[in-house]
């Protein structure tokens, strides 16, 4: 499968199972918990949780394609949100899409730049509506946006990250 | 953060943080509050609120003291010391930065004055993570004396006088709803709030669930006494993760005051409260969808009969609230339906809430009688175009509504009335849009959602909505027949004949309302290869200006495929064959010198 990981610790999987049950209305959040602890659903993580469970991977994998919160591929190390809902698109928010894609130098079909410092996903509405268009970098929502001023966000942002990159310490 | 119990004669200092209210930087000016506070040596509550709906003027802080309010609206960090020092503790209010006093008081209060509050009551007011804020203004005093009188059907009676219709967009009345459900037979009953609010553009439901979190779980225990049901989840869509923050918390807290959980209050009534959160799929807002998404599977409709009031969750009688519904519930059983019937038109009662943005000044949440007109919405209250600019047309009901023209913004805010116009009132988005849209491209922006957001059950609607989006792709690229113009009306129309629920029902109506409005718009990209609103790339041209361009070389350095050719000071060009009409030049010109036709 594609960007699969094996990973090694797959015991947070048991606790999930402890706190959610191992019945069919637990395979959401279940598989949140999977998402939210390594960040995507490895693919042992799920034959785990099969065995674990019962729930047949096939419905395991229905549920998980079937959503769009869920990842089958790893994340970068930031997450990027492009507000794509009607007042960003009305304010321009298509334009702050393709800026900040072409600022981090993305492949046409990539989600993540190539050094996985940053994974950018559009999504159909934050809520921010009067601060239109909206992109969320992790946790904080930067609003009022054009496309100059999201070149230098961008620029800023990928600048710093690419610094810590090279100098962890 | 100080979050003492001062009476009402200390001084307090309330900020608004709702999802917007953060984003907006309310919660670094928070922190500016707190350390300016200590550092000048002020003793205040520092306190949280929800969003009041003014969104067009965050951050807010509002400052109490005694019989002493003020508001401050678009506050920053810098302003925050300042803020402090001459009015916290100098005494002495800024007042040309308040609602009340400065410049802005006037639109604030064209802002407010036409609102009805009843739903957003609490928004804004009191702080959704302390339950006694709730309790002091009447909360959960409609469940308590629910449960005294004993009495089921009064309950139904009261919401079915009060003419409450489903908030959500269905606009089914609520009283019957609880009928249905009360009267089926089941020995296990559910109720279930929808919160999935998936309409791009609608973000009530969150304002509500992060402002006033109480006030819904009151009204889904109101509505599980009425019904006989003893178990409810609230349907969260995972893209809120404050509003299932608070919402944990306020059941944690209501069910530690014994409000909620066991016998509640003394009664024999028990009701336990769980959250399930979504996981991204628009169609779960369906409430079958919704049902087997809970359940654990992909959330895919089913056909009705048999509806969830009869066999729901888990087969069960099962009833299925709004958020903004059930909300709206506490203060028609403290008032009357009668008093809530009052307000509105003859099958449209109460007040309803909209989400207002795009093209308006005044953008945010508000909430209003229903009959009110949509021109009184958008300039009364909204106080018209933020550009200046003439409005064009109004989005009511997110993807699966339509577009007004401003020739009809006479139209009452009415259920029936809203949708003879082809649009429906929906959950309460209300997108504005000026000449700066191109009304081929809203429709194509939305089929391309809906296209996206298909369980892919139903053959038209999986396979149509494909090809309409094809079809407007094509007409936006110049590349469209006038044919294409019949046929999407053909395919818009048998898809929504044949789609077993409302999102393919209902995702065709952009296409016929623009068409219908705004076929000029259509007809120039296809007879023309002209779009009128210069939105869609294939069919503009750019040129340089040569009596305006100063030779700054600011587009030059931009371009992306290097067609602007021009050394400094000299007269630049463009050569049309290379430019990919990505618009940089446009947006970084200072001399207003290229011109996009």
């Amino acid at each position: 499968m594609n960007g699969d990981t094996p990973e090694a610790d797959l015991t947070p999987v048991d606790a999930l199972v402890d706190q959610h049950g191992s019945g069919m209305e637990a395979t959401i959040p279940l598989l949140q918990g999977i998402q939210e602890t390594y960040g995507y659903l490895p693919l042992d993580a799920i034959r785990y949780l099969t065995t674990k469970t019962g729930i047949p991977a096939s419905h395991l994998f229905g549920v998980a394609t079937f959503y769009k919160q869920f990842r089958l591929t790893p994340v970068g190390k930031n997450m990027i949100r492009v507000c794509l809902g009607t007042a960003c698109h009305v304010q321009g928010g298509g334009r702050v899409h393709v800026v900040t894609r072409e600022i981090l130098e993305m492949a046409d079909d990539a989600d993540t730049t190539a050094d996985r410092l940053f994974t950018v996903e559009p999504v159909a509405c934050l809520g921010c509506c009067s601060l239109a268009p909206v992109v969320m970098v992790n946790e904080t929502t930067h609003g009022r946006l054009d496309a100059p001023s999201t070149r230098k966000l961008i620029r800023k942002y990928n600048k710093a990250e690419k610094k810590a990159a090279a100098d962890p310490s | 953060m100080e979050q003492t119990q001062t009476a009402n004669q200390g001084l307090r200092v309330v900020i608004g943080l709702g999802s917007c209210g953060i984003a907006a930087g309310a919660q670094d000016v928070m922190d500016a509050f707190d350390s300016a506070l200590a550092a000048h040596g002020v003793e205040a509550s520092l306190e949280v609120t929800g969003c009041n709906g003014a969104c067009h003027r965050e951050p807010i802080v509002e400052v109490y003291q005694g019989a002493d309010h003020w508001t401050y609206g678009g506050v920053t960090v810098a302003q925050a010391d300042e803020i402090v020092e001459k009015h916290l503790k100098g005494g002495s209010p800024i007042e040309e930065w308040t609602f009340q006093k400065g410049e802005i008081a006037a639109e604030v209060e064209a802002f407010f004055s036409k609102q009805k509050r009843i739903a957003l009551g609490n928004c804004g007011v009191i702080d959704p993570e302390r339950i006694d804020d709730y309790l002091a203004h009447d909360g959960y005093e409609a469940l308590k004396s629910a449960l005294a009188s004993n009495d089921r059907d009064k309950v139904i009676a009261e919401v079915l006088d009060s003419g409450l219709r489903g908030r959500g967009g269905g606009g089914f009345p609520t009283g019957l709803k609880w009928k249905f459900t009360k009267g089926a037979a089941g020995d296990q009953k559910y109720i279930i709030c929808n919160a999935d609010e998936g309409d791009p553009g609608a973000f009530m439901d969150r304002s509500i669930l992060e402002g006033d979190p109480h006030a819904v779980l009151e009204g889904m225990a109101i509505a599980g006494f009425a019904t006989g049901a003893t178990a409810a989840y609230v349907y969260c869509r995972a893209e809120y993760p404050l509003a299932i923050k608070r919402l944990r918390i306020a059941i944690a807290q209501a069910e530690e005051r014994n409000l909620l959980g066991e016998k509640i209050n003394g009664s024999g009534f028990t009701f336990k409260i769980k959250i399930k959160e979504g996981a991204g799929a628009f169609v779960c807002g369906e409430e079958t969808a919704l049902i087997f998404s809970i359940e654990g599977h992909r959330g895919m409709p089913r056909k009705r009969p048999p509806f969830p009031a009869n066999s729901g969750l888990f087969g069960k009688p099962t009833n299925i609230n709004n958020v903004e519904t059930l909300a709206n519930v506490p203060w028609i059983l403290r008032n009357g339906g009668a008093a809530f019937a009052a307000m509105g038109t003859e099958k449209s009662k109460g007040s309803k809430v909209f989400a207002l943005a795009g093209k308006i000044k005044r953008g945010g949440l508000v909430e209003v009688p229903m009959g009110i007109t949509i021109g009184e919405i958008l300039h009364d209250i909204g106080g018209g175009s933020d550009t200046g600019a003439p409005l064009k047309a109004v989005q009511m009901g997110g993807p699966s509504g339509g577009c007004i023209p401003a020739r009809m913004f006479d139209t009452r805010v009415d259920y029936d009335e809203v949708t003879r116009t082809g649009a429906i009132m929906g959950s309460g988005g209300m997108v504005v849009m000026d000449e700066t849209s191109c009304m081929v491209d809203i429709a194509k922006f939305f089929l391309d959602f809906t296209q996206k957001e298909s369980c892919g059950k139903c053959t038209f609607c999986r396979v149509g909505t494909l090809r309409m989006l094809e079809i407007l792709e094509r007409i936006s690229e110049g590349k469209g027949k006038m044919s294409d113009l019949d046929l999407l009306e053909e395919l818009a129309i048998k898809i929504k004949e044949t789609s077993l629920c409302g999102l393919g029902q209902t995702a065709p109506n952009p296409v016929l309302t623009t068409l219908k409005y705004f076929r000029h718009e259509y007809e120039a990209h296809v007879e023309s290869k002209r779009c009128p609103a210069k939105v869609c790339k294939p069919l503009l041209t750019y040129s340089i200006d040569p009596d305006k361009c100063t030779g700054c070389t600011l587009c030059s350095r931009v371009c992306p495929v290097g067609c602007i050719t021009g050394t400094k000071k000299e007269v630049h060009v463009l050569d049309q064959e290379a430019c990919t009409k990505c618009g940089s030049c446009s947006e970084v010109c200072k001399d207003d010198a290229i011109h996009i036709e």
